[in-house]
Parts: C-alpha cells; sequence; structure tokens
C-alpha cells in the first residue's frame, strides 16, 4: 500500500489523541469524586498529573508538526493533521479545568460541603461520555456520530441551571453559605465549560470528514452561542 | 546575493476576484495518427493567474499544454479537435499566423537550452527574428527582459558571455528572460524546474509570482508540492482505460488542494494513487 510511513503516523496520532483523552476524562472524573468525598489529597495527586496531560499535549503536538514537516500531507490528511493540532489544545484545556476543579476542593479546606453531591457528578458522568464519543467519532472520521454529540450538552446546560438556581438560594437564605456555594458553583461552571470543548472537538471531525466548517453550538434559532 | 522578499499574491478566494479569461479549451481532444492521447477537455485559462496541469506520467499534461500555443503543429501526425480560444478567437481557425500565435503564446522547457551565444544575443534572439535591428531598442528590452527574469544583476557587468556558461537556474532565468523579451501574452512552461536544485527552483517560484502581474502562465508540473505553493488554479488530469488523458478536477489551488471534490483527485494528491 503506498504511503505507509503516512499511514502509521496517522494511526499513531489516533491513539495518542484518544490515550490523552482518556487521562483527561479520567481526571474530571476523579476530580469530580474527590471533590464529593472532600478527599483533598487525592486533589493534589489530580493538579500534579496534569502536568501528563501538558506533556503528551505537546508530544501529539511536535509528531504532527514532523508528519506535516515530512510528508506533504494534504486533502483529508492535512485536515486531519490540523484537527489533531487543535484537538491536542482543547484536551490540554480540559485538563486545567479538571485541575482547577481539584483546585477548588483545597481552597475549600475543611468545610463540610452543602449537601451531597448528586447533579455534579451526573453533569460529569454525560461529559465524559460525551468525551469518549466525541474523540472515538473523530478517529473514525464519523461526522454524523459527531453532529449529534452535541445535542447532550442541553443536558450538561439543564444540570448546570439547575445547580445554579439552587445555589443561588442557599446563599440568599443564608449569607454564611456564599464561601461554599460559590466554590461549588465554580466547579459546576468548569464542567459546563468542558463539555462546551466536547462541541469543539465534534466540529473539527466534520470538518476533517468533509471540509466543512460548521457552527454545532447553536440556539434554538440556528444562531451561535 | 540578497533575495528580494517576493510577495506571494495568491488569490486566496480566486473566485471572489474577478479576472477576465485570457484563455479557453473547449472540447479539445489530441491524436497521435489514430491513438487518442486527449479526450475532450473543457477548460478556462485566467489572466495573469497561474495556472497548473497536474496527473500522473502519460495523462498528457504536455500534449495539453503544447495545443495551447499549437507546438503539435510540429509533431507528424498530431491532430487537434476542438477549439482553443485565445482572447476570444481559436487559434485553430484556418488562417491564423502560427508564428504570431507563439509570439503571443510563449513557451520555456523543461531542460534549459539557451542558445549557443552570448547572454544578450540569446535574449534579443526573438527580437531580431521579428525584424528588429535598433540597438538601443534591443538593449532597452534585453536589459528590461533581463530584469524581469531576475538575472540582470547577475550578468549586467558582462552580457558577451556565453549563455552557455551560467549556472542551470541562470540559464533557465536566460530562458524565461529570451521568452518574455517578444512581450508574448501567455508563457506555457513544462516542468521548468526539474532539471534544477531546489534554491534554483524555489528562485523560479519566486519569480513566477512577480511575472503573473504581467503575464499569464500555464505551467506543467509534476511536483505537486509545487502546483500547491505557487498556482492560482490547478487542473488535474488523468489517465483512462483506454489511455487518454482527460480532465478530472478543475478549480482554486487553496480548493483543490485542501477539499477536492472528486475521490480520484484526493486519491492522488494524497499519493494513494492507483
Amino acid at each position: 500500500m503506498p504511503r505507509q510511513v503516512l499511514e502509521s503516523e496517522i494511526q499513531n496520532l489516533k491513539n495518542q489523541i484518544l490515550r490523552l483523552g482518556d487521562m483527561v476524562r479520567q481526571a474530571m472524573l476523579d476530580a469530580i469524586e474527590a471533590l464529593k468525598h472532600r478527599a483533598t489529597n487525592r486533589a493534589r495527586q489530580i493538579i500534579a498529573a496534569d502536568q501528563a496531560i501538558n506533556a503528551l499535549r505537546f508530544d501529539i503536538e511536535k509528531a504532527a508538526l514532523v508528519v506535516i514537516a515530512t510528508q506533504q500531507p494534504l486533502a483529508h490528511d492535512l485536515r486531519f493533521l490540523a484537527s489533531v493540532l487543535d484537538i491536542a489544545g482543547e484536551l490540554e484545556r480540559m485538563g486545567d479545568y479538571a485541575k482547577g476543579i481539584a483546585k477548588i476542593n483545597i481552597l475549600m479546606g475543611d468545610k463540610p460541603l452543602l449537601k451531597p453531591l448528586i447533579d455534579l457528578p451526573r453533569m460529569a458522568n454525560i461529559t465524559a461520555d460525551m468525551l469518549q464519543a466525541a474523540l472515538q467519532a473523530f478517529v473514525n472520521d464519523d461526522a454524523e456520530t459527531a453532529a449529534a454529540i452535541p445535542r447532550r450538552d442541553d443536558e450538561v446546560d439543564g444540570l448546570y441551571n439547575q445547580i445554579y438556581r439552587e445555589l443561588i438560594t442557599f446563599m440568599i437564605q443564608d449569607p454564611k453559605t456564599i464561601d461554599q456555594a460559590n466554590y461549588l458553583l465554580w466547579a459546576a461552571h468548569n464542567v459546563e465549560r468542558m463539555a462546551d470543548r466536547v462541541t469543539n472537538i465534534c466540529e473539527r471531525t466534520i470538518f476533517t470528514a468533509s471540509g466543512e466548517i460548521v457552527e454545532l453550538d447553536t440556539d434554538e434559532n440556528g444562531n451561535a452561542r | 546575493m540578497t533575495q528580494q522578499p517576493v510577495a506571494l499574491n495568491r488569490t486566496d478566494k480566486p473566485a471572489a476576484v474577478a479576472s477576465a479569461t485570457k484563455m479557453v479549451i473547449r472540447g479539445v481532444s489530441v491524436y497521435y495518427k489514430t491513438f487518442r492521447a486527449i479526450k475532450n477537455v473543457d477548460l478556462p485559462v485566467y489572466e495573469n493567474r497561474i495556472t497548473a496541469f497536474i496527473g500522473p506520467s502519460g495523462c498528457g499534461k504536455s500534449t495539453l499544454l503544447r495545443t495551447l500555443n499549437r507546438m503539435n503543429d510540429l509533431i507528424p501526425g498530431a491532430r487537434v479537435e476542438g477549439k482553443v480560444l485565445l482572447d476570444g478567437e481559436d487559434i485553430y481557425a484556418a488562417g491564423q499566423d502560427v508564428v504570431d500565435i507563439r509570439r503571443r503564446v510563449g513557451m520555456v522547457f523543461q531542460r534549459p537550452n539557451p542558445f549557443p551565444m552570448s547572454v544578450y544575443d540569446n535574449v534579443a534572439f526573438g527580437l531580431r527574428l521579428l525584424g528588429i535591428r535598433q540597438k538601443s531598442i534591443l538593449d532597452e528590452v534585453v536589459e528590461r527582459s533581463l530584469r524581469a527574469a531576475a538575472l540582470w544583476e547577475h550578468v549586467c557587468d558582462n552580457l558577451n558571455q556565453s549563455g552557455m556558461a551560467l549556472s542551470g537556474g541562470q540559464q533557465q532565468r536566460l530562458c524565461i528572460a529570451r521568452a518574455i523579451a517578444v512581450e508574448p501574452e501567455v508563457i506555457l512552461m513544462d516542468e521548468p524546474t526539474s532539471a534544477l536544485d531546489p534554491i534554483a527552483t524555489l528562485t523560479i517560484e519566486d519569480l513566477l509570482q512577480t511575472l503573473k502581474e504581467n503575464f499569464t502562465i500555464v505551467i506543467v508540473t509534476h511536483n505537486m508540492q509545487q502546483a500547491a505553493r505557487i498556482s492560482d488554479y490547478t487542473a488535474f488530469l488523468s489517465m483512462d482505460d483506454d489511455r487518454a488523458g482527460y480532465l478530472v478536477e478543475f478549480g482554486p489551488t487553496v480548493e483543490l488542494f485542501t477539499n477536492p471534490k472528486e475521490k480520484l483527485t484526493e486519491d492522488y494528491i494524497t499519493g494513494r494513487f492507483g
């Protein structure tokens, strides 16, 4: 088969992107789990592990640039590599959000949670599923699946709004909870931002597969949010 | 040597930028005796743009290029069907002056082919053929042509040196100077850098970007990266089962190389052809 080197480099990059995605997904789920149990030691481990995510992101970037420089990719190959550079960056930022949740955990000190966390882990689970599906669609060059995934972002947004209202109620009822409620609101916000970045990954998949640049994050009137 | 920066004024959105159609290839087929080398090609050539022909060996790129100034007339048994319009006029119509067509549509070949004479005489050759003898005119055109070919600085001190004494890249620029001395409207280039080293190749490529401001350029290249680097439009030709070359896809270069419409184009440019 012609272009064996290019084909094998592309496969390597796909594997690396999946690996980076797994690391980010796990970091987020762990950060939420640690928050749920107020496990600050675990939170410190998550913060330290972010370095490995950043390092893999740069490894992927470097590898993609080497392929561009040495293999003269064009058309679909070139779009794939441009998307790899972009997605590696998205994943690294998602890793930062997970690290942010771990930091919030530490900042909360020894104060207990206002109430047991239920909706936030749910948000995190949906986001983790979306991320996994989005990266699978990317490596499978599956634009159709990629186009459907962002619809689940509405569930994430719904849960976020619910958490927001609930925490605001806490704060109004008892201003002494403002500190604690604010921390949780930031944690929820981080998860919500991660789900938005999954949508960006899906847009890249459609671009790679079809060459079309589409905006998937739209409101009911089709306008970009 | 100081390299002048060259603005790559490639039309990023060629479709949106108005450019007149300088030549039109309409329903062109080329036969060598009974063998059909090219079938039914339709293609525009836009003014002041670089159009590249790419495709696998034997697909008829050079044959198609040579139909644009009736160079195929020189090959016994070669026959062209269809029309090639230059400013709307069919160059194959009866009564056309072939010499004048070749003055208006010049050509630069694969291997630099300076004549065994001085640099000056090489550039002045076409003018003298046209009957121009006045030294002041010849001097002026020789200098202007050598400047336009980015060669003047290198040869102005000794215009009497033999053209054959120049380096390969300089020889090719001399051939370009010779071609533009007779003020053609279109320049055809058949793999003009394939015999040159990478630096000489890039010098010629830079030169083409400035030349297209005054000329319309059509280039055959087997180097896809070169087509991607320098051209505004690209035509991809392939060979059919009967070995006749045909046009697979034509479009703005940026689109053809990032998002081709035809699978055959995608397979070829990504190296997965065949």
